[in-house]
């Protein structure tokens, strides 16, 4: 690891100021941040300490959402009894990533900023990676590919994001507010990791001189028929080859409303509108599941090693619907 | 090797350190020799540059440690390399294996993934903190009677998180084994729910049956 100045922000507007400087980042659980310093992949001149500030909570609001501090732990998010309850989507895919050790330190902002774990990306050995080194070129998309992209990718990068709670931030239409010099910023989930396109340095639309302050989730339809599947090499503490978070808002025997997004094929969490219009008017029959199962990879570019995530998401999406019809 | 003479040895290691950590305890009031020779092999650094050490005072085990650090060294490292309590272990070194896992405000945490700088005020408690003078910690002894290790590397990591992990459940929290995260009430330990709940700590002998085993007892001494 590289040495650093290390300062200790006191209150939100401390650390704003502070990420003015562009080799600076902040630190909060520094679960993936250290991880990659001590990898030579990120070489700050300065972390600010932002565990101190007061964005831990987690807050109802009058209008039903619920508000979420930018350091509430994985763990203490998804042990809320208010999150149990009323989101168990989000409760169940916080508890399928990483190991407990991990989650107590890991915050809510933190996980919305890792990194993928593309093996080109986390080893500096490689010359090779657009997002680590932009021109650079991709070496994934020749290499060993079996954990990468089948949707969304493009000849600039074929990297996956590793995030399970962000699959389900976005299948339950979460808000990500930031704040900067100028004021806050919201953005909803399905605008704030972006595709790699010709700029894969860029995960999101986080810019560098914003602070993640909160995640706002609107009531959920969907508390009573939801899960979230993850499919991995092990199982425990390994990351999702293909995960579903899925949705349902049932009307007696028929889908009133849906949502399906996946992990572990896109460069952002992928929502499956095609997959949900199947569903929706439509009881769960296997007729309907087999239909929206296909929707869900519809434009799906495999690569050498990873042709087996096409199968494996379309089965996926279909055992996630089954669990949630029957939750 | 009978299972007596077993203890009677985990007893005297146990005795040895006791008086290692009395000895660092001694030295807690001025800074550990090892800090010392570091900071004195780079005075140009405290001086100027990003990165000078700092002085830390970190409270492990109840007792006061003071440490002059640079921001980049670990919690491990410097527990390791600072203060001189070797029992939590490096083993992978990037939150990958679960050697080092400590307790922090009473939370396991990964210690090779958090900077020692990070941790002025909090309580640190690590292997070498969980027996009282003339016991051990019930999950070291039931680690103890039921082979819960073969070369012992992945052991303090072990041990304490299976200590974090037993407080979490008595606070009912989920895990990804859990069938419904929705029901409330007390979290039934079962077999895979104590495997899932360990998933974080890695064992390369394989010593897994003999954890499940020992943290089944445990559970079955204090229901």
């Amino acid at each position: 690891m590289r040495a650093f100045d290390y300062v200790r922000a006191e209150r939100v507007d401390d650390a704003i100021a502070a990420l003015a400087d562009p080799n600076a980042r902040c630190l909060a659980g520094g679960t993936n941040l250290l991880d990659l310093m001590k990898g030579y992949v990120e070489q700050p001149t300065r972390l600010v300490d932002i565990t101190r500030l007061p964005l831990a909570s987690i807050e109802p609001a009058a209008d039903g959402s619920l508000r979420i501090g930018a350091l509430v732990s994985n763990t203490d998010l998804a042990n809320a009894p208010i999150v149990r309850e009323r989101y168990p989507l989000l409760a169940q895919a916080l508890v399928s990533g990483a190991s407990p050790q991990l989650r107590n330190m890991a915050s809510v902002g933190g996980n919305l900023l890792q990194r993928t774990r593309c093996h080109y990306f986390v080893d500096v050995g490689f010359d090779m990676c657009n997002k680590r080194k932009p021109g650079s070129g991709c070496a994934a998309r020749e290499g060993s590919n079996r954990i990468h992209a089948i949707l969304g990718a493009s000849d600039h990068c074929i990297a996956v994001h590793p995030s399970d709670m962000c699959v389900a931030l976005a299948a339950l239409d979460a808000v990500v507010e930031a704040r900067n010099g100028a004021g806050v910023r919201r953005i909803p989930m399905s605008e704030f990791h972006r595709l790699p396109g010709t700029a894969p340095e860029r995960d999101t639309e986080l810019r560098h001189d914003e602070l993640i302050t909160a995640v706002i989730l609107p009531p959920s339809p969907f508390a009573d028929h939801s899960h979230y599947l993850k499919v991995r090499d092990r199982a425990s503490y390994e990351f999702a080859l293909v995960s579903v978070a899925a949705g349902l808002e049932m009307d007696g025997k028929r889908v009133r409303d849906a949502r399906i997004v996946l992990g572990g094929v896109a460069h952002r969490p992928w929502r499956a509108s095609g997959a949900e219009r199947a569903l929706v008017g439509h009881a769960l029959d296997d007729d309907t599941l087999a239909k929206a199962a296909l929707a869900a990879t519809e434009g799906a570019r495999p690569y050498r090693d990873n042709a087996f995530k096409v199968t494996l998401a379309q089965r996926a999406v279909a055992r996630a619907l089954r669990e949630a019809a029957s939750a | 090797m009978d299972r007596r003479s077993l203890s009677a040895e985990g007893a005297a290691r146990r005795r040895f350190l006791c008086g290692t950590g009395a000895l660092t305890t001694t030295l807690a009031h001025v800074p550990p020799l090892i800090a010392a020779d570091n900071n004195a092999s780079t005075p140009t650094r405290e001086a100027r540059g990003p990165g000078a050490p700092r002085h830390v005072r970190l409270d492990v085990n109840g007792y006061p440690y003071d440490v002059v650090v640079e921001p980049r060294v670990t919690l491990l490292d410097a527990l390791r390399e600072y203060i001189g309590l070797t029992g939590t272990k490096k083993g992978c070194d990037r939150g990958q294996c679960g050697a080092c896992t400590v307790l922090v405000n009473d939370r396991r945490i990964n210690a090779c993934l958090t900077l020692a700088i990070a941790h002025e005020g909090d309580r640190i408690r690590t292997v070498e903190g969980l027996a009282t003078a003339n016991a051990l910690h019930p999950v070291q002894a039931a680690f103890i009677a039921h082979d819960g290790f073969q070369c012992g590397y992945c052991t303090p990591g072990q041990i304490c998180s299976a200590v974090g992990m037993l407080d979490e459940a008595r606070r009912d929290t989920i895990s990804a084994v859990t069938r419904d995260v929705r029901r409330r009430g007390p979290v039934e330990l079962t077999d895979d729910e104590i495997r899932e709940r360990m998933s974080g700590n890695l064992c390369r002998c394989g010593a897994y049956v003999g954890i499940v085993d020992a943290l089944r007892e445990v559970l079955k001494k204090s229901a």
